[in-house]
């Protein structure tokens, strides 16, 4: 150190060195580009109109959702949950038999249906956390007695039609802002206007907080390039929704869903707690964490969570149905893998569960624009599953 | 006198560290040879290398074993030649039971079909080999630490074993386990099996040891033998740490205060077996500015104590009270020690100190996040400096606050756990082996700080199975045996003897 007391400089990494010591974060990332590149060839560019765009996000949004809570569960030592479909079956049956049946005010039943979740989370979260049954077996259990319990409510008939204003949630749209200005609906563009210069100034602000904390930053380029790669996937992706009809209400409730528990996982003290308890559960307990409530929250938050999935599901598919929310918690534990989370617990986010939603979700949506049966999809996203988890012993082998 | 076995020239590179640097190794046949130096010396690489762990190939040197040049590709290899490495994690199998763990990987079968008779007929006899008298049936984890040591070195046995090696055999075992191990190892060399012993206990090194060769750096300084007199531990330390050690302990001038912190009568049973007590009515108390010892053979109680205290993290029917400056203490839960100003630095810092995976800025601030945090948000800014300012206070050697612990040496891993708690700033501080199964130079450096926080005004509890240590550094002792305090001794009036005789003195008095 030249400068003698003073603070050390920052440094500033290599390129080289930022890709490799972020590998593991983009390589998912990237594997979703090129996946996405891949069938936008097959599919003769089918895969990115703007009303394909939209569809992708309605058709997951249920995945989204679930691997969001998926991901805390397995944060907190490769736990997962088996009972979500289930859940989200229960509530819809529940909502829908409500809305439906007895005419409830929408607002009113979907108050009751989330409740529902936290009170089936809590019960879950009890035999989880303190009678310390393993998740895999009372999640089990909960997989049997709500899917059960669903068939009793709705006795094993579908429910529908729902109300319009109860469907809206999973295929409304915000409306214009600007209506009669252009073709195009102007407030997915409006929004992801402001947000992209919100995140210019988020990170030039935080990269100058960085360098003057002398924390390593990455070379300048690579800074740059991928302010621009993000920016501008941000905008094609408003321009897309605007050419169809618009900002999803889905999107939002998403958008908000992401932003908070990303927050929650990386900012918090109880987000640090989850991390803690799955990294060393007894360090953690020596000091001071009450792991227990945070395993009940967590299993509390996943069964909030397959609700909120139930109903947009329910909504989407205009219809309660017995067998409906089956494989759901596959999907969400297959996301959640992909995107890089550790089956033994303590290494994940909410983002990588995200993308690894979105690898799924596109290649299912890609597949099937190319005529592909659902058999070999199934088979296929086997095989993704596997080598996307491949890669990432192998990474973390090669890196010791 | 006969070389058994010759390592010559051995240079082994991990990326781009020298961690054996041409090192020269030579064991006569019968005898027992003790390696010894800090840890990162390269001891184990070299052990590593011999048993075949490591593969011809990844190391640049020779093997002569018996006057032939040996290339071992794994350690199949090597155990074909009856050379036998015992690591320092015990392998194991806990629901297996003793016969079945002797022949693993070595079964007694014919046509893989496992003849139990024999397994169970030659196990027995070779578990009278090493003084085990246990039924061979027994599951391994219904044994002590000290005779599952016993069935390792009775697995090797099975193997035909001619050149036994042994990482830290005794490490994890109380005197006794270690001193009927040690005469084990006497026993074998007279039946002709030469041994490699790796230890950090010096006097047990002198106790058994034909000759010592030192390592350093990944380099070999020099190998003495002990028939020509001379030699000691200060003698060894010196060659271990390139220079003469004067002090071992740093010197203090205690300052000390008033009563802290007391502890009346305090009763735990056993959490898993019904009725067991297993702390029987201690009462003790610690001033201000005071270094108060526990100490004991394991298994006297010390952890559990120190567990229960610290809000009932052990045990359960507990009954007691705690008082600080007086008032008495409510410690239910963890949280609430904490709250009140208390610490506990475990004895076991890998599964019960850090979280391996976390780096070391995360590791520094988790009992302390109220401290970084407003409304439950953590301040990336304020934790960076927290992390940033014990890694130098503590000297902390790592990349950045950015490295996982796991990838620390076990004197700065126990640096991490240590600043964590610092951190948390506590009034009592209970250090549980603060110093277990780091190097000489790393103690020296936690025995400064462990000072320094006395000097601060803190009351320290520091408990500790090596008796140097706890006579170097305490002001007071308390000698704990079978889950009560049967001796308190004043630094002047303690010794190893004294300390012993405590312990004895309430063993008789029970029979």
């Amino acid at each position: 150190m030249e400068n003698g007391k003073m603070k050390p400089a920052a440094k500033v990494t290599s390129i080289g060195y930022t890709i490799r010591t972020n590998m593991r974060q983009y390589a998912m990332l990237i594997a979703l580009i090129v996946i996405m590149i891949f069938f936008q060839i097959a599919t003769d560019g089918v895969l990115l109109v703007p009303m394909n765009v939209t569809n992708l996000i309605l058709q997951n949004s249920y995945v989204l959702i679930l691997a969001i809570g998926m991901t805390l569960c397995i944060l907190t030592g490769g736990n997962i949950d088996l009972s979500v479909g289930s859940v989200a079956a229960f509530t819809a049956a529940i909502v829908g038999t409500l809305v439906i049946n007895k005419k409830m005010d929408v607002t009113l039943a979907l108050t009751i249906g989330l409740l529902i979740g936290a009170v089936i989370g809590s019960w879950q979260g009890f035999w989880i956390a303190y009678v310390r049954i393993p998740p895999f077996i009372a999640t089990l259990a909960g997989m049997l007695i709500f899917r059960g319990l669903t068939n009793t409510i709705l006795k094993g008939l579908t429910l529908s039609p729902f109300p319009r204003s109860f469907q809206k949630i999973s295929s409304g749209y915000i409306p214009d802002i600007f209506p009669n200005l252009t073709n195009l609906n102007m407030t997915p563009i409006v929004i992801a206007a402001v947000s992209s210069l919100l995140l210019l100034y988020v990170q030039i602000r935080n990269r100058k907080r960085k360098f003057e904390n002398s924390r390593e930053i990455m070379p300048r380029s690579l800074f740059v390039a991928q302010l621009i790669i993000v920016i501008l996937a941000i905008n094609l992706f408003a321009l897309a929704l605007a050419a169809h009809k618009g900002l999803p209400i889905i999107l939002v409730i998403l958008g908000v869903l992401i932003f908070v528990y990303h927050f929650f996982t990386t900012k918090t003290v109880p987000g640090r707690y989850i991390y803690a308890l799955g990294g060393n559960e007894k360090a953690a307990i020596l000091s001071g964490i009450d792991t227990k409530k945070v395993l009940f929250f967590v299993y509390l938050n996943m069964s909030v969570l397959s609700a909120i999935a139930g109903i947009a599901f329910a909504a989407r598919t205009n219809s309660a149905f017995p067998l409906m929310g089956n494989g759901f918690e596959m999907d969400a534990i297959a996301a959640c893998f992909i995107g890089g989370a550790s089956s033994t617990g303590g290494i994940g986010t909410v983002i990588g569960a995200i993308i690894g939603a979105l690898v799924m979700g596109v290649l299912n949506n890609g597949m099937s624009i190319m005529g592909i049966g659902s058999d070999w999809q199934m088979t296929i996203k086997g095989f993704v599953l596997l080598m996307a988890v491949a890669f990432d012993v192998y990474s973390k082998t090669k890196s010791k | 006198m006969q070389t058994i076995l010759e390592m010559k020239n051995i240079t082994k590179n991990f990326g781009g560290v020298k961690a054996l640097n041409n090192v020269n190794f030579k064991v006569t046949a019968g005898e027992i040879h003790a390696l010894v130096g800090e840890n990162g010396a390269g001891k184990s690489t070299l052990m590593n290398i011999l048993s075949g762990v490591l593969p011809y190939g990844t190391y640049s040197g020779d093997i002569f074993y018996k006057g032939k040049h040996c290339v071992f590709r794994s350690i199949r290899d090597s155990e074909k030649n009856g050379i036998v490495i015992i690591h320092q994690e015990l392998a194991l199998v806990p629901y297996l039971s003793i016969g079945e763990n002797i022949f693993l990987g070595n079964e007694r079968a014919k046509r893989g079909v496992i003849d139990w008779e024999k397994t169970y007929s030659e196990a027995t006899k070779i578990l009278r080999m090493v003084g085990l008298h246990d039924n061979p049936h027994m599951l391994i984890k219904d044994l002590g630490v000290g005779k599952q040591q016993l069935v390792e070195i009775a697995k090797a046995l099975a193997k035909d074993v001619q050149l036994l090696i042994l990482d830290e055999p005794t490490a994890a075992l109380n005197e006794e386990d270690a001193d009927n191990l040690l005469r084990l190892l006497l026993e074998l060399k007279k039946n002709g099996i030469t041994s490699i012993l790796i230890s950090h206990k010096l006097h047990e090194v002198i106790k058994v040891a034909d000759s010592i060769t030192i390592l350093r750096d990944g380099a070999t300084i020099e190998t003495l033998q002990v028939e020509h007199g001379g030699i000691n531990e200060d003698r060894i330390i010196k060659g271990m740490v390139g220079r003469e050690l004067v002090d071992r302990f740093p010197k203090r001038q205690p300052r000390i205060g008033d009563v802290y912190f007391e502890v009346k009568n305090w009763n735990v049973y056993d959490p898993l077996i019904e009725g067991r007590k297993v702390i029987k009515d201690v009462s003790l108390k610690v001033h201000k500015g005071e270094i108060v010892g526990i100490s004991g053979l394991m298994g006297s109680g010390r952890t559990e104590f120190a567990m229960s205290i610290f809000g009932k993290a052990y045990g359960r029917n507990i009954s007691g009270q705690v008082f600080k400056d007086g008032r008495e203490l409510q410690l239910d839960t963890v949280q609430q020690a904490i709250n009140n100003g208390l610490a506990y630095v475990t004895e076991d810092r890998k599964t019960a100190g850090l979280i391996g995976i976390e780096d070391i800025k995360h590791n520094i601030s988790l009992s302390s996040l109220n401290k970084i945090s407003k409304r439950g948000i953590i301040d990336d800014d304020l934790e960076n400096a927290a992390a940033t300012t014990y890694r130098e206070k503590l000297n902390i050697k790592s990349s950045s606050i950015f490295q996982k612990v796991q990838n620390l040496s076990g004197g700065n891993q126990q640096k991490v756990v240590l600043a964590k708690w610092i951190f948390a700033a506590p009034d009592i501080l209970i250090l549980d082996e603060p110093t277990r199964g780091i190097d000489v130079g790393a103690k020296y450096e936690i025995y400064n700080i462990i000072n320094q926080l006395a000097e601060e005004g803190k009351a320290i509890i520091f408990i500790s199975s090596e008796l140097p240590e706890i006579l170097g550094i305490c002001d007071r002792i308390y000698v704990m045996n079978e889950g009560r305090i049967v001796g308190e001794l004043m630094k002047e009036e303690a010794s190893q003897e004294s300390i012993m005789k405590c312990i004895m003195q309430s063993n008789r008095g029970r029979y």
